[in-house]
């Protein structure tokens, strides 16, 4: 019963859990930026007036959504990386962390594109006519009137995202790259799987995600648009 | 209203109690006395690993571990019919044997000196080496000593790159290699074949049953530089059981029936049976 509750492992591999964290750390912000990023251009393809960026936009969305992650980073590592051969860099960490972050934010734009369609449809029908009606051109009308405030209406919504964000890298070991789980796995074979080394990563995701949610719930708060 | 339910959930509450310490109360009896009074064992194999343990779409388990733990259970006085399999993966093993939830392990599982403290070790059973596993078209790999730059996979939950990146073989020699990790063999295997890393390094037995699934694109290197001994998982301190697998292993290679188990899970892929007898019993404690 002694084993247990040996908490040992958990001093004596510190450094190294600290490492596998801040991977986690970097893949989420660098993932997090681009999914960002894809996303606006994502939703802007999806409410634009020409039927092909539509149809194209939605495609992707749909795709991506309903697709399981396992199976994009899979298919970024395995397929795309070492079949066909696609290196990003010729340092294979380096090569993997792109198609790591690359699978993640591809799968993830989708969920931040759908979050900044709802947002728009907070926005009233009239100010997106007004601005048409003053001469803005479509791009014009979305980046000065639309966007901005659909940004503001789901500040909540997108920290979600940014949270399952964190949690999701804990599969990318599937993409050949070591963060915190991985590190847990690692410690897992050679301590045997105990609680405390379950408690103690439990314990380090909740200090990424907690904040974040914090952060996120006042961010919302801030600058929520008053109608 | 209120009060009935109250009740129904501090009964449930006794019953969840009741059954758990039903359940502690079965630990102390050997997995030996079970094996002869129930007729009934239950025994841990991996289920991912072609060769060894490999769980099929039907639902039976085949390979070389399974085989062997049918032998011994046999011997333990169990028929085939009497087995329950389980899943054992490398981090639950200790566990499962701890907590009882298996009788016993047969799985790849190396005696190892940081698992004796939690594990008594029935055998070894047979004493596989670590090899490497390149493409058929490669002759830079020969050695321990040709790894020198080359990218080898490192499994998450497996401990074989250490012993070459941190010099525990045989040699005990450091090889400087560039580390590509996966989450699995399978997925080094693939990665092998893409031209992503040069070797996968791991137990001969486990490269050996890939080899084997691949046909001719694949093979073991043949160069072996450290002794993993597979042995008996069983419950700490049961040395009553302990003794009884350690017969049924002598007996096992005396009668043959090891060489029959080897050569139908492992021939044709350059892994050669070189036992004459037995490996020498590490001693139940």
């Amino acid at each position: 019963m002694e084993s247990l509750f040996d908490f040992s492992p958990l001093v004596q591999e510190f450094g190294t859990i600290l490492t596998g964290f801040w991977s986690t750390i970097r893949l989420t912000l660098m993932s997090g930026l681009l999914a960002l990023i894809l996303g606006t251009i994502l939703v802007a393809m999806r409410v634009s007036p020409t039927p092909v960026l539509r149809a194209a936009g939605t495609f992707y969305v749909n795709i991506l959504r309903n697709t399981p992650l396992t199976l994009v980073l899979l298919l970024c590592a395995l397929g795309l990386s070492d079949t066909l051969q696609l290196t990003l860099s010729s340092d294979s960490p380096t090569n993997y962390y792109w198609w790591a972050v690359l699978g993640l934010s591809a799968y993830t734009a989708s969920f931040v594109c759908e979050a900044l369609r709802a947002g728009m449809n907070t926005v009233p029908a009239g100010q997106a006519e007004a601005a048409r009606a003053i001469g803005l051109t479509f791009l014009q009308s979305l980046r000065l009137v639309v966007l901005p405030q659909a940004f503001r209406s789901v500040i909540a919504p997108l920290g979600s995202i940014l949270i399952a964000l964190t949690k999701n890298t804990t599969i990318v070991i599937v993409a050949g790259y070591i963060e915190a789980s991985a590190v847990m796995k690692q410690m897992f074979d050679d301590y045997g799987g105990t609680l405390p080394i379950f408690l103690g990563f439990a314990v380090g995701y909740m200090v990424l995600t907690l904040p974040t949610g914090f952060f996120f719930g006042w961010l919302a708060k801030r600058l929520a648009v008053s109608r | 209203m209120r009060s009935r339910q109250i009740g129904a959930i501090l009964l449930s509450a006794a019953a969840l109690a009741g059954s758990l310490a039903a359940c502690g109360n079965s630990g102390p009896k050997s997995a030996l006395q079970k094996a002869k009074d129930d007729k009934k064992l239950t025994i841990g194999v991996k289920y991912d690993q072609p060769g060894l343990g490999l769980k099929k779409p039907d639902g039976t388990v085949e390979g070389f571990d399974v085989d062997v733990a049918k032998y011994i259970a046999k011997e333990l006085g169990v028929p085939e019919s009497g087995i329950t399999w389980k899943e054992a993966r490398s981090a639950n093993r200790e566990t499962f044997l701890q907590q009882g939830q298996v009788d016993m392990i047969v799985a790849t599982y190396s005696i190892t000196e940081a698992r004796k403290p939690k594990v008594t070790f029935g055998g070894p059973l047979y004493i596989a080496h670590q090899d490497t596993l390149v493409r058929a078209d490669d002759t830079s790999i020969t050695s321990l000593d040709s790894l020198k730059g080359k990218r080898i996979c490192q499994v998450t939950g497996s401990n074989s790159w250490k012993n070459i990146a941190e010099g525990t073989n045989k040699e005990n020699k450091k090889v400087d290699v560039q580390l590509v990790p996966a989450g699995a063999y399978e997925e080094c295997v693939t990665k092998l074949k893409g031209n992503a890393i040069d070797a996968v390094t791991t137990d001969d037995t486990i490269l050996a049953g890939f080899a084997k699934r691949e046909g001719g694109a694949l093979k073991v290197t043949g160069a072996p530089f450290t002794d993993e001994k597979y042995g008996v998982g069983l419950k700490k301190g049961d040395k009553e059981t302990c003794d009884a697998v350690n017969k049924a292993i002598v007996k096992m290679y005396q009668d043959g029936t090891m060489q029959k188990i080897f050569d139908t899970h492992f021939s044709g892929t350059g892994l050669k049976f070189t036992a004459t007898g037995a490996p020498p019993a590490e001693g139940c404690s």
